[in-house]
């Protein structure tokens, strides 16, 4: 007898809907067949049976909700080669779910205690709950219906309807003139965009990862944060280069890195790093209407999590601004991205141990933010930064450099940095927990410079 | 001397034929005559300030290649657009841009084109549909697909002439971007201006095949071999070549066959090839000569063409001038240009 578990169907799923069972008890399956379908939060994806043998019970009906991975699904009376293996979902990145391996403290979303209200939402606002994905997706859709010159361009952005399903619907609403699918040639496309751009259009131009973008940096640099500059400002190029950046889940060292401090080093872009929907919506937003080259770093691990809006007509945060996620007195933590969850989660967990932390989410890379981090430093006196990224001149190293000249006397400890571990991203789950930055990374960050 | 690639799609350039018996109005001679002298006359100027220590860095000169850029500009109308690698003060003299502007941004001043803020290789002029002037071998063959595909988007009727050496031919992005303007049909008109050498590396030790019009045949884009010393088959294919794009057909190659007389840069000592293999060009095949020749033969006179060399004398020797007196930028200057207000 062998348990059918819930398969993983990417490397970031956790859950799914069992939306369909294709089999019922007493029905005989050969290895291969298609035995259920379920629902992510990106597609809907057939289950094929690895075992033969008879399905003795369905042990989850069909349209059970939030079915986490690895849960026994229905149970099979085999033959003498029924192994103990769950169900292999037709997926390219299908894995056994990974993510119960790690302690759970490492992998925090969303923090416990209510957040700051936003000081860009004005009192009252109505709040309406949405995932990063769609957030996304919603600030696209609704600034094409705005400027007819906005596209989006990338790969599987229209028929397949994004790889991360970012784009959902879009090529319904807007047509394949407006919602491109281009070959995999990231230099090409990626030049097509930053020259249509030179001729007056606003090309989104999507990247499947930005692990892939570099072999389009030539033209995210060369190509468009420098032209304004050398044609004595004749030539502007509004266009978003965006797409997930960072560490997914368990894919390895080259799809897995945080290239902020790469672009952030470059004058003539803007880099944005959202955190949450609102950021995600807002940001995205301006940065299409923005007239300058805007590189747009989103995190796979964060589209499937909802948080709340505002539900207002027209939302746009302002490029280059920060936001205090969290208020407190004992010491700053400085962070981007996904990262502000780590950070908020930490400062949930010091507060039990009575050190209060203000949690700086930095939104803008480029401008970077310097007053609102050193009028923070000097209330708190404490500095730790957080970032995805390797640590040697990385976005922390910058955020201390600031500091230290600029509030060098307000400062009651050396800053304290927390970051990737300087090697390449490992597969193995017990190293890739050991080389990200972690709650208890930041915890300790804080501690020491707390002298505590 | 036009050889036509055959296109898998079928589509097929068809073959110039050799100028020189053409008939051909007196104006056009000496419009073309005029455009390919100040070219000549210019960057010869350009060479000799850069000896002098009054143009700095990378100045990579035109000088043998007047024909293509001024018979394609002839092909053009107006909102096309043009962009080319870094040999490019030819194509801006071509597409209009004031020589004062050009040869002032060569001298780094604030009455250059780009405020003296590009130099050389960075030039640029909406106005006349100018995209540059790019440094880096290749990017420009993406970027011109993307003007390509913002006349499409627009369907303003308009072509994008994408010039790239026959170095450039060999890399990688210059086929992700042929395949895209196939893929899509964007009017593009690819210009390879062969000049046999790519710096100091000749066609034949860089790549596989040196029949460049053939490089886009394995995405079905026809191609032409041409004359790039005659002005006026230059002119003709680029005819063909705008008509065919500009119809919806998608993009076309043209391989010019032309030299550069100088070195790859200014500090190239050149012993890549022999004396006499330049000077052969020079004398037989030389594209000034060539329409000099024609000129005579329609009947204009000797004073008629001196009148012109005086013209053309003058104006670079205004833009020499402007060059040297037009300030350099003021040092507020170095914070401008970088970001627009949001």
């Amino acid at each position: 007898m062998t348990d059918i578990l819930m398969p993983a169907l990417s490397p970031t799923m956790e859950e799914g809907t069992l939306s369909k069972w294709l089999v019922k008890a007493g029905d005989t399956v050969s290895a291969g067949d298609v035995i259920a379908e379920i629902e992510t939060d990106k597609a809907t994806m057939e289950v094929e049976a690895v075992d033969e043998g008879q399905i003795e019970e369905i042990l989850i009906e069909a349209g059970t909700e939030g079915v986490k991975v690895n849960t026994p699904i229905a149970r099979l009376a085999g033959g003498d080669n029924a192994a103990k293996a769950p169900a292999k979902a037709d997926a390219p990145a299908a894995q056994p779910a990974v993510v119960a391996d790690k302690p759970t403290e490492t992998t925090p979303e969303a923090p416990a205690k209510p957040e700051l209200r936003d000081p860009e939402f004005p009192e009252g606002t109505p709040m309406v709950k949405i995932t990063v994905r769609d957030a996304l997706r919603d600030a696209m859709a609704e600034e094409m219906r705005r400027d007819e010159k906005v596209f989006l361009m990338g790969e599987e952005v229209a028929q397949y309807q994004g790889a991360y399903k970012v784009s959902r619907g879009l090529l319904e609403e807007f047509g394949d003139r407006r919602v491109i699918d281009t070959p995999i040639t990231e230099m090409g496309f990626a030049g097509v965009g930053a020259g249509a751009a030179m001729a007056g259009l606003k090309p989104i131009i999507e990247f499947m990862t930005f692990n892939f973008a570099m072999q389009a940096i030539d033209h995210i640099l060369n190509s468009s944060a420098k032209t304004l500059y050398m044609s004595g400002g004749q030539i502007k190029s509004s266009i978003v280069y965006r797409g997930p950046n960072g560490a997914a889940a368990r894919v390895g060292a080259q799809h897995s890195q945080d290239y902020s401090a790469w672009y952030a080093n470059v004058p003539g872009l803007k880099v944005v790093a959202p955190y949450d929907a609102a950021d995600a919506k807002g940001l995205l937003k301006a940065a299409i209407r923005d007239p300058n080259p805007v590189v747009f770093l989103e995190h796979e691990m964060m589209y499937g999590l909802e948080f709340e809006i505002p539900d207002v007509e027209d939302f746009v945060l302002p490029i280059g601004k920060a936001k205090i996620q969290r208020e407190g007195k004992d010491v700053t933590i400085v962070a981007h991205s996904r990262m502000v969850g780590f950070a908020l989660k930490a400062a949930d967990q010091l507060a039990a141990e009575g050190i209060d932390a203000e949690v700086v989410n930095l939104r803008t890379l480029r401008p970077l933010d310097t007053d609102t981090v050193i009028a923070s430093v000097k209330k708190t006196n404490r500095l730790v930064t957080v970032e995805e990224g390797w640590g040697p001149c990385g976005v922390g190293a910058e955020i201390a450099a600031r500091v230290t000249a600029d509030a060098f006397d307000d400062l009651d400890a050396p800053p304290a940095r927390v970051h990737q571990e300087d090697v390449p991203m490992p597969y193995a789950a017990n190293l890739e927990a050991l080389t990200v930055p972690s709650v208890e990374k930041i915890i300790a960050a804080v501690k020491q410079v707390s002298y505590k | 001397m036009a050889r036509a690639a055959k296109a898998s799609d079928g589509t097929q350039g068809s073959n110039s034929t050799p100028s020189v018996n053409r008939n051909t109005s007196k104006d056009d001679l000496l419009k073309y005559y005029r455009e390919m002298l100040l070219i000549r006359r210019f960057e010869e100027r350009a060479g000799q300030l850069y000896g002098m220590g009054l143009i700095g860095g990378f100045c990579h000169l035109y000088i043998g290649q007047e024909a293509v850029a001024v018979g394609m500009e002839a092909a053009s109308i107006d909102g096309d657009q043009v962009i080319t690698g870094y040999r490019d003060h030819g194509h801006m003299l071509a597409a209009g841009m004031d020589p004062k502007e050009v040869m002032a941004e060569l001298t780094g001043r604030i009455g250059g084109s780009s405020k003296g803020k590009g130099g050389s290789m960075h030039m640029f002029d909406i106005e006349t549909g100018f995209f540059g002037g790019h440094g880096i071998v290749g990017a420009q063959v993406s970027l011109g697909t993307g003007l390509a595909f913002a006349d499409f988007y627009k369907q303003n009727g308009n072509v994008s002439y994408t010039y790239f050496g026959d170095g450039a031919a060999n890399q990688g992005q210059v086929y992700e971007s042929f395949n895209m303007a196939k893929l899509w049909k964007l009017p593009v008109v690819y210009v390879i201006e062969n000049n046999e050498y790519a710096m100091g590396t000749s066609l034949a030790r860089a790549s596989a095949t040196t029949e460049l019009y053939m490089r886009g045949a394995s995405f079905g884009i026809p191609g032409e071999q041409v004359d790039g010393m005659d002005v006026f088959a230059v002119y003709e294919a680029g005819l063909r070549a705008s008509e065919h794009a500009r119809s919806g057909n998608g993009p076309y190659i043209l391989e010019m066959k032309t030299y550069r007389y100088r070195g790859h840069s200014m500090s190239d000592p050149a012993k890549y090839r022999t004396k006499e293999e330049v000077d052969d060009v020079k004398k037989n095949r030389d594209p000034i000569d060539h329409i000099k020749t024609m000129i005579e033969q329609a009947g204009v006179t000797e004073d008629e063409l001196k009148v012109i060399d005086n013209e053309i004398k003058a104006i670079v020797l205004e833009a020499v001038e402007f060059a040297q007196t037009s300030p350099e930028p003021d040092p507020s200057e170095l914070y401008t240009d970088v970001y627009l207000e949001a």
